[in-house]
């Protein structure tokens, strides 16, 4: 037994993933500590009961829940990859959210509007969804790379005038007097639910899950396995070395963004082309593209971690939402989130501590064991 | 003439209070980013000062008769204490932890308006912090009488605009006149060649962030008294917007300013066009003005940027092994 204890911490002490992996599970522990004790303060009698609730997450009431993590997960997959593919290429792109409201924008149009597309109506909804956010994500990189304007500045400003801008659409093209939202997609243009509505009854997951997976293989290997993702990364390491090595640095940085703001897109055509969820002309920036930055962090901007992450924010709120029996308010979930986010960057602290933990332990018991061999 | 007159005694008001909290956060920033670190979180800086100020000024109209403006003036002081408190959990990561500055950065914007709606819903049951007063100063004694001038400037003002005017000339003259300045910038420039000259790099880095809390946290005060009298969780994107102005300000004081007072004329055109006459009789839709600033603020940086200033060493932990 003890063998076991020490040859794990000896492994886990060799390979930095497994440091990682441990300082990352710390940091979820210490966000869900602190909203326990948030809860505490604020309502002692429910706390524990709703701490339970946020823990049990997706599967608070069984398939239907589950499905709904994965629905609710999927468009926060999808702005946390755009996100995390433009940071390991070295931007930072606060625009998901607007190149989300376009994407869903031009999605829900098509959606509305060519029916005649027959069976391939929601794949065309889908990518001009697509599309249109690489259109709002290349707007950025283009004046990055041609004009040297800040990415941050420009895709917060694109954010705004995306947000006006379909309000407008919305208003001149598909707008729903009588309910006051944008018209509704077209059954045809709806995502299949697939076999999802049979292994998770009354649940709302749909394609969207299988699209998100694809997403994640895809961007996994265009940054891995590719000679495209290779320059990309080396631009966003060092924009100069990349360009003396023969790199054109300024097409990289074209391409990433267009890329992340595809993936954005995506989120957004996903997000709406289904039943019983309506765009609506507001001046509001939808939450899901901020979402994403915290998702992209969460998942060490890695695809796959990103895909984790988003799955366990989507089963997070659905904690959150049946929390509410217990008079609590679903913010508590970003709050969690935010100090899990908080720890996350702490990470390269946490991993010393970790390491020198586990150092110490294995220290002290080789200590141990020469004691009783000099007695 | 009186017509125009009468227009601009109805737009210059509006225009200042777009202006005012815009380069008071923008300036915020400055001090830290100029220090060398990387601060994103002005927004839910702003959200968190404007909150626990707004709460505070809730408090002492309903617990004290305090003249309107001392109440203003004790709300604007919470929300720069509260900027402050928060911003040292910032601090605290990229400095002495030496994180990445824009994930904790993130955590913090993601903290603030989850705490002020999770603390709003369980107190009052809603999202709102309403406060009763109207805390604009209706004219000031003196100045106000002045033709033209008075009304523009010194009648229906808050005390915020002349804070903000205090704090540029203030923030100006810290930057660029003192040996506290001096040694700020040269932290966020090289700060190896700092330390190597004695300056504290990580005390200087604190007082970059912490200044920046201050501002922005009074900043979000100021944003909610002068634009309604309900705090709602929410800056509207002033946090993101005044860091993309101090951006376009090329991390200069005046630049910073003179940004801010583009940005506010373009939105005021933007949400006011129907009282200027020439322009609501073009009829052009609202939201084509409402993306005036933003759409402006694109083409200007496209002619602007070429030559960036950031500062050399922002976003960057200070490593002494890397000397």
């Amino acid at each position: 037994m003890k063998d076991l204890y020490q040859n794990t911490l000896k492994k886990i002490a060799n390979s930095s993933n497994g440091i990682k992996t441990i300082s990352s599970i710390t940091a979820i522990v210490a966000g869900l500590l602190v909203g326990l004790i948030i809860m505490l303060i604020a309502n002692p009698a429910g706390a524990f009961p709703g701490f339970l609730t946020i823990l049990a997450g997706g599967f608070n009431s069984g398939l239907r829940s589950m499905g709904d993590t994965l629905y609710y997960g999927v468009p926060i997959i999808l702005t946390g990859l755009s996100v995390a593919f433009a940071f390991r290429t070295g931007l930072f792109n606060i625009g998901a959210t607007g190149q989300l409201t376009v994407g869903a924008f031009a999605a829900v149009y098509i959606g509305y509007n060519w029916t005649f597309l027959g069976p391939v109506h929601w794949i065309v909804a889908l990518i001009g969804g697509m599309l249109a956010g690489a259109v709002w994500g290349a707007i950025p990189g283009l004046l990055k790379a041609y004009r040297n304007v800040h990415e941050v500045v420009a895709t917060i400003m694109l954010n705004y005038i995306g947000m006006y801008l379909v309000r407008l659409l919305i208003l001149t093209f598909i707008y729903n007097s009588d309910s006051n939202e944008a018209h509704s997609p077209a059954p045809s243009a709806r995502l299949p639910e697939l076999f999802l509505d049979d292994i998770f009854p009354r649940s709302s997951a749909n394609i969207g899950i299988f699209i998100a997976i694809l997403a994640v293989i895809v961007i996994h290997i265009i940054l891995n396995k590719t000679t495209f993702g290779y320059e990309l990364k080396s631009v966003g390491f060092n924009r100069s070395a990349a360009k003396y090595a023969g790199m054109n640095e300024k097409r990289n940085i074209v391409f990433s963004m267009t890329i992340a703001g595809s993936l954005a897109g995506l989120a957004g055509a996903v997000l709406f082309l289904v039943a019983g969820k309506n765009m609506e002309p507001v001046n509001v920036l939808l939450q899901e593209g901020f979402t994403g930055i915290a998702i992209a962090l969460l998942g060490l901007s890695a695809p796959i971690g990103v895909f984790l992450a988003g799955i366990f924010y989507g089963s997070l709120q659905q904690g959150g939402y049946y929390l509410q029996t217990f008079d609590f308010e679903p913010q508590i979930i970003d709050i969690i989130i935010s100090v899990i986010i908080y720890f996350a960057a702490l990470s390269l602290f946490m991993q010393r501590f970790v390491a020198d933990f586990i150092s110490r332990q294995i220290n002290k018991d080789v200590e141990i064991a020469e004691g009783n061999d000099s007695a | 003439m009186s017509v125009f007159l009468n227009q601009l005694y109805f737009l210059v008001p509006l225009f200042i209070a777009s202006a005012v909290p815009l380069a008071v956060v923008a300036l915020g920033g400055l001090f830290s980013e100029r220090s060398g670190v990387i601060n994103i979180a002005l927004e839910g800086i702003m959200i968190m000062g404007g909150f626990v100020g707004i709460m505070f000024i809730r408090y002492l109209e309903n617990a004290t008769d305090l003249p309107m403006q001392l109440i203003a003036f004790f709300g604007l002081l919470v929300g720069l204490i509260t900027g402050v408190v928060f911003a040292v959990a910032h601090a605290f990561a990229s400095i002495n932890m030496k994180a990445n500055q824009i994930i904790s950065a993130t955590a913090l914007n993601l903290f603030a308006p989850a705490v002020a709606i999770f603390t709003a819903r369980m107190l009052w049951q809603t999202d709102r912090v309403v406060i009763s007063g109207n805390y604009r100063i209706s004219s000031i004694p003196l100045l106000g009488d002045i033709p033209v001038i008075g009304p523009m400037f010194f009648q229906s003002t808050y005390l915020s605009t002349f804070i903000g005017i205090a704090l540029f000339i203030g923030a100006t003259i810290v930057l660029y006149k003192t040996r506290l300045g001096l040694r700020l910038r040269s932290c966020g420039e090289n700060p190896h060649a700092a330390d190597s000259l004695g300056v504290n790099v990580l005390k200087m880095r604190y007082v970059g962030v912490l200044i920046s809390g201050a501002m922005a946290g009074m900043g979000g005060v100021i944003f909610v008294l002068s634009f309604a009298t309900r705090f709602d969780a929410n800056v509207a994107g002033f946090g993101f917007l005044a860091l993309a102005v101090m951006i376009f300000g090329q991390w200069k004081p005046k630049r910073i300013v003179l940004a801010a007072l583009f940005f506010a004329t373009m939105r005021v055109i933007g949400s006011a066009y129907s009282g200027i006459e020439f322009l609501s009789d073009l009829s052009i839709p609202a939201d084509i003005y409402r993306m005036l600033p933003y759409v402006a603020t694109l083409i200007v940086l496209a002619f602007a940027s070429k030559y960036s200033q950031a500062p050399a060493a922002a976003g960057e932990p200070y490593d002494v092994g890397k000397r």
